[in-house]
């Protein structure tokens, strides 16, 4: 139970039953959609930039669809990222992917994903919302999927 | 029921510790494991009888050729095949219905007519037909289900007023687990003019099959579903159907003679199976064809319908569990949600116990759409499963609500 318990950690849990900026925006000029094929969970992600800032981020996932970890991270990713430049979240992509792939882990409350590690099998659902995060920041209109993610 | 404590011992992977904990093995519906008589007769035929099939004029290559065929005979005796010159060996079920859908398919479905599927089939009896319908511009006209996990038989009856040119239905859902009354539906699909394909991926492993009391006219069947390799499988079929149709892929074997510019083809089967075949694939499910039938599959049948009626009943018990599917004519097939617990997180959790079900839509998307679920969870028996495995996947469930909190 206690390797369980490094995955399923209480903020986890929390976003997952309580997920921030769980919303559609739409004044959004950047969006994405992004996919696992795996087990069919799709997020729609909204971004607001003015200038170079976030200054407003909100994500949908269909109705059942979302694991807690796919879930939690893209709240956590939306409350890590608003009010950043796109090259600080950028910065931020970078660093979770590289906790995910074995590296070092990601700043403040992110690290809560760092027991993702040791389930391989997981790891897509924690990565998806940063797949969309990126894509929308890169503006490209195809929706991104947990299998090709070729900028990953 | 079945004594398990018997054949348990026969699966070696069985015996091996899943995250310290005994293997509870319950993906059945996704592929099955191998008995050590399987996996025996693949290294007995790479030991002592390896050579090309059907080609070489020494003893090697005779015996390779009698195994292949052996195989054959096998699978004809084992669905009471109409001859077994209308057992096609392929790949799989996927292959079995792509070969139909790209030769009989291609030849008499034309612009303007409908392929019938069903809203339980799996990808693999879809997807086929429409590429097909796209290519001919075609229809694909999808059946819908009851409430409770059937195929909807007036709506199948609204269907076939199209006079459809192909009927297309699984004999067991795999997401579902309701076994189709597959006589009735082809008997029906016939009257209309079609000709029925009966995706048996998940019936062949489970039940005594007999294709021609079903009288379909195309069965495809998987061998890894039913303990044998991975890469086995074959497409059975009425032989007058299999005579007049194309080949489906061009190559060795499939010829009888080659010109510069044209051929003439082999006869059935051989004319469907072009190239050098799996011949450890065939031999595979030869032997566990022979395993099978040793348990008989009526006794097969009765002990995964009694694992499954015991799972739906415990997990029934639990605040928050909704089982799918009909409450009668299911086979060891259990999907179900618990609470907003998503599938994928369930799954984890009962790794942890050792416990391995699926998670997700199980490639029957339109099915998932119509349940008003995104994913289910699945729990599949087969032979060597029993109580204890109840047990741990009710035990690892409970676990699982205790994390997440479910609201009771
Ligand atoms: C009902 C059904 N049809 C078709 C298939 C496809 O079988 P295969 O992948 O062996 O070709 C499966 C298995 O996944 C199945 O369960």
């Amino acid at each position: 139970m206690s390797d369980l318990g490094e995955l399923y950690q209480q903020v986890i849990l929390d976003h997952n039953r309580n997920p921030r900026n769980f919303k559609r925006i739409e004044s959004a000029n950047r969006k994405a959609e992004g996919n696992n094929p795996l087990c069919g969970d799709r997020i729609q992600l909204y971004v607001l930039l003015e200038g170079d800032t976030i200054t407003d981020i909100g994500f949908q996932m269909p109705q059942g669809s979302g694991c807690a970890i796919s879930k939690a991270s893209a709240s956590l990713m939306t409350d890590a990222v608003k009010g950043k430049t796109a090259a600080d979240a950028e910065t931020m992509v970078q660093l979770f992917r590289d906790m995910l792939s074995g590296g070092t882990n990601a700043p403040g409350k992110l690290a809560v994903f760092s027991g993702v590690r040791a389930f391989p099998s997981r790891i897509k659902c924690a990565n998806l919302a940063w797949h969309a995060l990126h894509a929308a920041l890169q503006n490209s209109a195809e929706p991104v999927t947990t299998e090709s993610a070729r900028d990953f | 029921m079945l004594d398990t404590a018997r054949i348990r011992p026969d699966f070696p992977i069985l015996l091996q510790k899943e995250n310290g904990r005994r293997l509870v093995y319950l993906d059945n519906a996704a592929t099955s494991q191998k008995p050590r008589k399987v996996i025996d007769a693949i290294v007995h035929y790479y030991s002592f009888h390896n050579a090309n099939v059907h080609r070489g004029a020494y003893a090697l290559a005779v015996e390779a050729t009698e195994a292949y065929e052996a195989a054959r005979t096998a699978v004809a005796r084992f669905v009471n095949a109409w001859a077994r010159e209308g057992v096609v060996f392929t790949r799989g079920t996927t292959e079995s219905i792509n070969l139909v859908a790209a030769s009989w398919g291609r030849t008499n479905v034309k612009r303007g007519d409908t392929v019938v599927v069903t809203a339980m089939d799996h990808h693999s009896n879809i997807v086929p037909w429409q590429i097909l319908c796209q290519e001919k511009g075609a229809t694909i006209r999808m059946v819908e289900i009851t409430e409770d996990g059937r195929i909807d038989l007036s709506d199948f009856g609204r269907a076939l007023e199209a006079k459809p040119k192909i009927v297309a239905f699984p004999y067991v859902s795999n997401s579902l687990g309701t076994v189709n009354p597959a006589a009735q539906l082809s008997k029906l699909a016939h009257a209309a003019g079609a000709v029925t394909v009966v995706d048996g991926a998940q019936s062949s492993p489970h039940l005594r099959v007999d294709v021609q009391t079903i009288d379909c006219d195309f069965y495809a069947l998987s061998g890894h579903k039913m303990l044998a390799p991975m890469g086995s499988g074959a497409l059975v079929a009425k032989p007058a159907l299999l005579d007049a149709m194309p080949p489906y892929h061009g190559g060795g074997e499939m010829i009888e003679r080659v010109w510069d510019d044209r051929s003439t083809w082999n006869k059935i089967p051989h004319k469907f199976e072009g190239g050098t075949p799996n011949v450890e694939a065939a031999v595979g499910l030869g032997a566990a064809i022979a395993y099978l039938e040793q348990l008989g599959m009526e006794k097969i049948a009765a002990h995964e319908q009694e694992l499954a009626r015991l799972t739906i009943e415990r997990l029934s018990q639990i605040e928050g569990v909704t089982v799918y599917g009909p409450r009668d004519h299911r086979a060891g097939v259990v999907p179900f949600t618990y609470g907003d617990i998503h599938p994928h997180d369930l799954a984890t959790i009962l790794d942890r116990d050792g416990v391995c079900i699926r998670a997700g839509h199980h490639c029957t998307q339109p099915l998932m759409r119509r349940l008003g679920v995104a994913a289910t969870a699945r729990a599949s028996f087969y032979i060597y499963n029993d109580l204890d495995d109840i047990d741990a996947l009710v035990t690892a469930v409970r676990k699982a609500g205790e994390l997440f909190g479910v609201p009771a």
